[in-house]
Parts: structure tokens; sequence; C-alpha cells
């Protein structure tokens, strides 16, 4: 019984880092609303699709998806977002925008069919409760995401250029960073932690053209109330509402596991309006 | 896009998209010069539902283009006029209208959800209409001017409980299903059998259709350990639940049965491995081992050029247009009311069996067949129920009695 | 900080605004005679989301309060005023209760979102948090154990079957199409009047004010917080009524109108059609829902495709909409001509 409510809690918490954290970045590092990180979700298990389907070992079509989709993200900042910094209602449109046509045109060249990654995952037995095995793929996934970001952020020279520039615009572009080179590359690694994301979800939710929806909406909401230090904020409102989701959806069902986590946005958004990162300083 | 073969693309008055079969065809069949009969067909081409729609879709000009070759209707050309929902209800509303005052259709066929057929029924009825509702549902609706072609759980359910239950031994069952009217009502339905046939229900859930996090119910699912877990799981995203009991727990270990796998043709998504094994109760599927079956799927893929799997949602649509016409030849006249008056007892030998509409219901009566899946991305068939009667909404609802009704009914379970 | 602003918002209107007002109302009542029960059902539901835009447009152009939120009143008002035509049968008592209700929802996230001085985008994003709560709460309640009074919330599907709008007294006698397309386009119009000369009162000129300079404003003595109250109140109050219209014009209403897309289509309307103005959110409301309906009726593969494209094509293309759009390049075009001469 404690085995299994810490599985489901520390299962709930990683599906929302993973989804969550690619829209952190973006959102954190450089106020972009990216209304289309659903559907960088959705590319990315699409990718997984494919690789895995050409004969790819699983970890390879993890890094081919991210890749991918990080390199398509790069694409959309220099077409589109870029012209768009600081009108954040006009970022949100445009991203809108994508998300709309990258649905239609993904129905139109691949077809609305879901599919598969045909993968042969087992289960392995712990204390009393079967467990899939993928399971410990997708948690490791989440803490290797994390820290992968971690790392890159606190001891890269690009992890100290992006701190900078969050920190203080004006000033980092003053000292001679190139900022559109540094959005420009935030949002592709944004971008492709969400195509990663999706390549991760694939062996379990498949891929189709409107999957990004069932996420969207759960990754928004954890971002907001995790405010705007990306790893700090996401793991904070993963944590809880992962805790909660788990927890609730174990002892009573998926609905009011639904239903409690928005509650306690809801009194969240009324205590800390800014996020519970929102009016911390310094930090991830 | 949709491709269709021999098909010629013209726009209406109103700008909606028509199909119709090519003029050569029309001159062979020599009915070109006469007034066509006009259908309109309201389905989702684009978002979330069209994995339901677009076989349906075709199917339906199929037999559209099959009876024009044949002669026509009544002499006449039969026009097809269609709506693209796209999965937004409120479209639903304007095109039904438009479909009856503008476009001047003398039948409307389609909406796949609940939801829509309650927001059409009423169009329908405001404009003295006929509707056929070509999909499966929870059953209940008592309204003349409203037909289904498609299973209810009176007729669905209960062999598949009786099998599962009596044949397979499986007495325990925990029970998953969409939270929605449809899954709320086809999982009292499931309990009610299963106590029927002396069985234990130990448990219900119900899933918004947005989840794909299964995690938690199956771990529920393992300590409880049923005989049997019976799905009424809907849509895209409850493919996970699928992949995952799979992946953990294996139809080994329990059986798997569900009345609603494969309409999302949820077959042809998974792996052999995550298909084998999970029970359906179905009024067609692809690989029925049947002539008539075997004939529709060869002449719908050499009409479309597709080749995969076209499911029951598919060839809905075929036979709500053949029984539909078969209607019409039986009033001798194409108008809605002549129509309606006609419908007891019309049937029309159809891929999935022989089809009869019950004139008390205006549902219809249809052989149901248990099928487990197979390693092909199909399902082999166990056995066959012949003509089995909508019990459900015969029960509460009896339109020759009461011709003005347009309620739906909800069983009282 | 919004340049295209003049403070022409406070000026009366010219006279020629007037003209161009009664000649909408005149095409109004004349239309029903030329026009089929199509075309005036399709008309309507614009005129019920030209008010939606007009909320959002009000809120954001004049008061410079970016809601995304205002899908909560929408979607209020439209269950409000379905649950108490169901349990009552009195439709003008459910259309009170259907403004009512969400504005009293307004004044209570109102005070939070303004009293509690959160910053512009945060506010921004709240208001979308909780439509969105709004949503997937609304969508959980599938189960026969969710009924207010006697009716089913109905989860997913919504509530159907919703009585038509009666004028008060004539209960059992719902408006025709004709009806409604009367009502709604009345309401649109007034309403659009009225804003208009809301802007004309003290009460509108120191929200320009606020929309302006805050702290200027309170410099001179006004709590901007009560005034910001008050105009997030009154766009919560259009909103509702454009709810209310909603479920009187298509007699069902849907966890839908609480949620991502729909509120993204709001900030669409407004988009295309320029914030700086009034008549700006109407235009682009019916200039993206007209495309919406038609593009089903065209075989354009998938809609979406379109839509997105036409989409990010504004926003990179047209940044303030259409409308100031075109009234630039007419500016351009005359003042060329002037100056010719």
């Amino acid at each position: 019984m404690v085995v299994t409510t810490i599985y489901l809690i520390v299962y709930a918490i990683a599906l929302l880092v993973i989804i969550s954290l690619g829209l952190a970045i973006i959102f954190g590092m450089m106020r972009v609303i990216n209304l289309a990180h659903g559907e960088f979700i959705m590319l990315g298990a699409y990718a997984c699709v494919f690789a895995t389907g050409a004969g790819s070992p699983l970890w390879l079509a993890f890094i081919v998806a991210a890749v991918a989709v990080g390199l398509f993200g790069i694409v959309v900042e220099r077409v589109m977002v870029r012209f768009l910094y600081g009108r954040i209602i006009d970022t949100l449109l445009a991203t809108w925008g994508l998300s709309l046509f990258l649905v239609g045109i993904v129905t139109t060249i691949i077809g609305p069919r879901g599919r598969s990654v045909q993968t042969s995952f087992g289960s392995v037995d712990i204390a009393g409760t079967n467990i899939s095995s993928y399971s410990f793929v997708l948690i490791g996934m989440a803490f290797l995401m994390i820290a992968i970001t971690w790392s890159l952020v606190r001891f890269t020279r690009y992890g100290l250029i992006v701190r900078g520039t969050m920190q203080n615009a004006e000033i980092a572009s003053a000292l001679g960073v190139n900022r559109g080179a540094t959005y420009m590359v935030t949002f592709g690694f944004g971008a492709a932690l969400a195509g990663l994301a999706g390549a991760v979800l694939a062996p379990i939710t498949g891929a189709s053209p409107t999957m990004g929806l069932f996420f969207v909406a759960k990754a928004f909401i954890n971002v907001i109330i995790g405010g705007h230090l990306p790893i700090t904020g996401t793991l904070a409102a993963a944590g809880i509402f992962g805790s909660i989701d788990g927890v609730v959806s174990f002892l009573w069902s998926s609905v009011v596991g639904e239903v409690s986590v928005l509650i306690v946005a809801l009194v969240l958004l009324r205590l800390l309006p800014m996020g519970i990162t929102g009016r911390m300083r310094g930090g991830l | 896009m949709i491709r269709l073969n021999r098909r010629q693309f013209f726009t209406t008055a109103t700008g909606a998209l028509a199909f119709a079969s090519t003029s050569s065809l029309l001159t062979r069949a020599g009915i070109a010069q006469e007034e066509p009969i006009r259908i309109a067909n309201i389905l989702d081409a684009t978002g979330g539902l069209n994995i339901y729609c677009l076989k349906q879709i075709k199917a339906t000009a199929m037999a559209v283009d099959e009876i024009n070759a044949n002669g026509g209707l009544l002499g006449r050309p039969l026009e097809l006029v269609f709506y693209d929902s796209q999965s937004n209800n409120q479209l639903n509303s304007q095109y039904a209208t438009q479909a009856f005052v503008r476009d001047k259709v003398h039948v409307l066929m389609g909406g796949v959800t609940s939801s829509s057929r309650e927001v059409m029924r009423p169009i329908v009825q405001r404009f003295k209409g006929f509707y056929v509702y070509n999909a499966l549902y929870e059953g209940g609706v008592c309204d003349r001017r409203h037909m289904c072609t498609g299973l209810v759980p009176g007729q669905q359910i209960e062999p598949l409980v009786d099998y599962v239950v009596n044949e397979r031994g499986a007495k325990r069952g925990y029970i998953l299903a969409a939270d929605y009217n449809y899954g709320q009502i086809t999982s009292k339905w499931m309990q009610k059998f299963i106590r029927e046939k002396g069985g234990e229900d130990m448990e219900v859930e119900f899933f918004p259709l947005d989840v794909t996090n299964f995690v938690p119910v199956i771990s529920r699912i393992q300590s409880a350990k049923p005989d049997v877990v019976w799905s009424a799981l809907v849509g895209d995203a409850h493919v996970s639940f699928y992949r995952q009991f799979h992946s953990t727990i294996g139809k080994d270990e329990m059986l798997l049965a569900t009345g609603t796998y494969g309409l999302g043709r949820e077959n042809a998504t998974l792996s052999p491995d995550e298909n084998e094994g999970t029970i359906i109760a179905t009024s067609f599927f692809d690989t029925l081992p049947t002539e008539a079956a075997a004939d529709f799927i060869r002449r719908f893929k050499e009409y479309t050029g597709e080749d995969d799997y076209v499911s029951e949602y598919g060839e809905y649509g075929y036979r709500g247009m053949m029984l539909w016409a078969e209607a019409v030849r039986k009033a001798g006249s194409a108008e809605p009311d002549d129509v309606i008056a006609a419908l007891d007892g019309v049937t029309f030998d159809g891929p999935g069996g022989l089809y009869t509409i019950d004139g008390k219901t205006n549902h219809v009566v249809m052989d149901v067949h248990i099928a487990t899946g197979n390693r092909e991305g199909s399902f082999d068939l166990v056995k066959s129920f012949s003509q089995r009667q909508p019990t459900d909404t015969q029960a509460v609802c009896d339109l020759e009695a009461n011709p003005n009704d347009t309620t739906q009914y909800e069983p009282e379970l | 900080m919004y340049p295209e602003f003049a403070a022409h918002a406070a000026d009366p209107p010219r006279w020629w605004w007037w003209v161009a007002v009664a000649a909408m109302a005149v095409l109004l009542i004349a239309a029903p005679f030329f026009t089929d029960m199509a075309f005036q059902l399709d008309t309507s539901i614009i005129f019920v989301f030209a008010l939606l835009a007009l909320s959002m447009g009000f809120l954001w152009g004049y008061a410079g309060i970016l809601s995304f939120g205002q899908t909560i009143f929408f979607g209020l008002g439209g269950y409000s005023y379905a649950i108490l035509a169901i349990e009552t049968g009195n439709t003008s008592l459910a259309f009170i209760g259907g403004l009512l209700v969400p504005v009293l929802f307004s004044v209570i996230l109102g005070y939070f979102v303004v009293y509690g001085r959160i910053s512009e985008i945060y506010l921004s994003v709240v208001t979308l948090v909780v439509t969105l709560i709004f949503e997937k709460s609304i969508r959980s309640t599938s189960g026969p154990e969710f009924v207010i009074g006697s009716v089913r919330l109905g989860g997913q599907n919504g509530i159907p079957g919703i009585p038509g709008l009666s004028l008060p007294g004539m209960e059992g006698a719902p408006l025709s199409i004709e009806g409604v397309f009367y009502l709604a386009g009345a309401m649109m119009l007034l309403v659009y009047v009225g804003l208009r000369l809301i802007l004309l009162t003290t009460f509108g000129r120191v929200i320009v004010g606020i929309r302006e300079n805050e702290r200027r404003m309170e410099l001179l003595g006004y709590d901007s917080r009560r005034y910001k109250l008050g105009a997030f109140t009154l766009a919560g109050a259009v909103a509702a009524l454009s709810g209310v219209l909603y479920g009187a014009w298509g007699n069902f209403v849907a966890p839908e109108m609480f949620n991502l897309n729909q509120a993204a289509q709001v900030v669409i309307w407004v988009i295309v059609g320029g914030r700086s103005t009034l008549i700006g959110p109407i235009f682009g409301t019916g200039l993206v829902q007209y495309l919406s309906t038609w593009l089903g009726t065209v075989n354009v593969g998938q809609v979406t495709v379109v839509l997105g494209a036409i989409l990010i094509i504004f926003v990179l293309v047209f940044p303030r909409g259409l409308l100031p759009t075109i009234a630039d390049l007419a500016r351009l075009v005359f003042r060329s001509q002037v100056s010719e001469k």
C-alpha cells in the first residue's frame, strides 16, 4: 500500500514535470506563452514513432525527437516568434495559430489515425504490486530532463548568459550578449524538451494529431502556478499537483483527482498570484 | 483532402460541398436528367472526432454511387451535400438549419456524439424532416423523425456479458467507463447484465475524455484482482489504457471485454500484442467471415483506394444510406413524412447481416457478433447472435402509441 | 504607451456615427424580409459572439486590462440561463438570473485580481487559468449526482434542450429564429452604443485615464482599483449577456464555452478587428466566424490549416488588426490625394 502510493505520487509528479518543463523554460526565460507547446509534444511523439518504426532503439528515438523538435523550434522562433518579443498577446495568438496549423498539417500529411510505438516492456513485481517497467523509464527521464536543464543553466557559459538575460536583458545586452541568439537557442531548447516529452509519452499514449490538447492545459496551469523560475517552479508545482493527483486518484477516482488539483490551483492562485516562485529573485 | 474516386465535386448554390456521381455514371444509369434527391451529411472531417467519421463519410458516398449506378432511387439520382462540423457542436446547429432551409434536403444523416444528435433533433423536428443517426449510442431516443442504425446497449451488452460471464467463466468484473452520458449509461447496463447473469460488478470508475494516465486505476485493479475488466472507454486519450493494461497486467491474468473498442479503430493503432485477446461485441467488423462483409470491404477498398481498417462506424454510413433508400422505395416517395410512415419492417441485407427497422422505436434489429482481437489488427469471430432487438429502447418507447414523443429516456437501473 | 489610442474616446460621437448606427438599426429590422432563416441563424450567432468580443475589447482597449477570462462569464451566463430556464420554465427569470450570477462572480474575481495588485501579465494569465478550471470542473460533472435542482449538469455533453427565450408574459411561445435574430442584433447595437456613451461619462474618462497612466490618476485622487473593478464587472456583464443569448440561440450549453479554444477565439476576434475601437471587435468577430462557417462547407481539407495560417499571417502582417490598418491606408491615400492638390 505504501509502496503503491509512493509509486503513484512519483509517477504523477514525473508526468507533470515532463510535459511542463519545456513550456516553463520558454515562459520563464522569455515571457512567451507558447500555445503550440502541445503540438511540439505531438511532433516529438510522431518522431519517436517513426524513428522506432525505422528500427532505431528507443533511447535513440528520444534523442532524435528532441533534436528534431528543437530544430523545428528554432525555425519557428526565427520565422515568427522573434518579431513578437514583448508583445505577449501577439505571441499567444501567433502560437495558437501555429498550433491549429500543425494539427491540420499533420492530419493532412500523416493522417488522423493514431500511431503506436512498438515496444515490449514487461512489468516488475515490487512488494506485491505489478509495476510497468516503462514507468521507471518515464520517471528516470523526468529526472534526466531536470538534471540536464539544471546543469546546462548552472554550469555552462550558455547558462550564465541565459540567467543574465533573464534577470536583466538590457544590461546583458549592453555587456555584449547577443540577445537574439540567446532567445533563439532558448526557444529551441524549450521546444526540444517538449519534443522529448512527446517521445517519452509515445509508448503510452501513442501519437495522434490532436493529442496536444490533452497536455497543454495541465502544463499551462503547472507553469503558471510554478512561477517564473523554470526549474524550481516546475518542480514545486508538479510536486504539489502530482502528490494530490496521485493520492486522490488512487483513493477515489480520476475525476475527483482532477477536480482536486484544480481547486488547489485556484487556492494557490489566490494566495500566490504570481506563482510559487513569483516573488523569488534569484535561483532557477 | 477528401479524395474520392470517380466523383465529381461541385458546390451547390449555398456553397456547401456536394458529392454527386459522375455524369457518365448518371447517364449510363439513365437518370442524369432527373431532379435529384438530396441528402445532407453532417460529420466531423476535422478535429478530434474525425477518427470516427472519415470512413463513414466515404462509405456513405460509396452507397450513393452504388444506388445511382443501379438506376437511382425512384428513377432519380441521389445527391449528397456534405458539411464538416469540425468537431464543433455549434456548427451542427447551423449546418442542420442550412441543410433544410437552403439546400432543401430530403433527409439528414450524421452526428457522432450524443450531444450533436441532441442539438440536431430539435432542428429536424422544427423543419419536419427526417434524421438518420448512424452511430452507436446509449439508447433511449424516442422520436419518429429520428432513426438510429447503430447498436444500443440492450443489443450489444447483453450477449457480451452473457458470453464473458457464462462461457468464459469470468464472474468478477471491474468496470471502466468514459465520463459522459454514454459511458455512464453503458456502465449501468453492464452492471445490470452482469448481475443478471450471475456475476459480480466489483467497482465502476469514470474517466474524463482527456485522461491518458491510467496508472492509478491499474494499481487498483491489481489489488482488486477481478476476472475481467470491462471497458466503456472512448476516444483517443483512452487508448492509452489498453497499452498500459497490456504492459502491466496482460490478458493472461484477466480478460478484457469492451463495447467501445474498435469504434475508433483502436485495433489498427495498437500493436498485435495489445490487440490480441480483447473481447468485443459488434454488428460489423472487417474480417467477419461472411461473403457480404468481405464483398463490402473489397468494394470499399476499390472505391477509396485506401487499404486500412474500415470499422463498424464506417459501415454504419453505408447501411444508413441503404436502409433509408429501402424505406424510400417502400414508400414510393422521398418526402420525410412518407418515408417515416413506411419505416416499420424495412429490411436490408448488409455487410454485418440482416438489418430490420423496428417501427416502434425507429431503431434497427441486427446481428451481434462476439469477436476477439487477433494479431493482424482485426478480430476473429467467436459466435454470432442473430437479430438482436433493441430491448432497452423498446422498454421505454412506443412510437405507434405515442407518435409525438421526442424524448430521450434514460434507463432506471 | 498606446499610440493608436488618440484622446478621442471622450469626445461625443459625431453626427455621422449616429447616422451609421441608425442605418444599422434599419438594416437589422429590414433584414428578415429579404434573407432566409439560415442566414438569420448564422448572423445571430455572430451578433452573440460580437457581444463577447466587445466585452473583451472594451476591457482591453479602453480599460487596459487584458483578460482572457471573458469566457468565464460567457459560460456562467449560458449555464445559469439553462438551469433556470429548465428548472422554472420562466425564461425571463432565467434571462435575469443568467446575467446576475456571472456578474456576481465577476465582482468576486475582479476583486481578487484588481485589489490584489498583481502585475498585468499575471492578471491575464490568472483569468485564463480560471476559465480552464471552470472548463475542467464542469466537464467532470457527467454523473447523475451532479444536479442543480432537477437539471443535470451533464458534464462533457452539456445541457441540451434548453427552452428558447420568450418575451415576458408569453411563456411557452419561444422566439423564432427571426425573433432571436432581432434580439441578438438589438442587444449588440444597444451594448455598442451604450459602451460608446459610457466612455463619455466620468467613469469612462477615468477608466481611459487609468489605462494611460494609473499612477497619475491615483495622484489625482481617484481610487483606480474601484474603477478597474467597475470596468471588469461591466465587461463581465456584457459577456454574461452574450452567454445567455448563446443558450437561447442554440438551445444548448456545453463546457466548450469555457475552454482554451473559445478563450483564444475571443482574443482572435478582437485582434483581427483591432482593439483601438469598439467597432473593431464586432467586425473581427463577423469576419472570423463567417470564415469558419464557410470553410466547413468547401473542400479545403483540414480547416484548421487555413485558420491557423490566417492567424499567423494576421499577427505578423496586421498586428493592429484589420480596421486600423485599413484606416491607416485610407488616411495615407486621402492625405496623398489632398497633398496633390
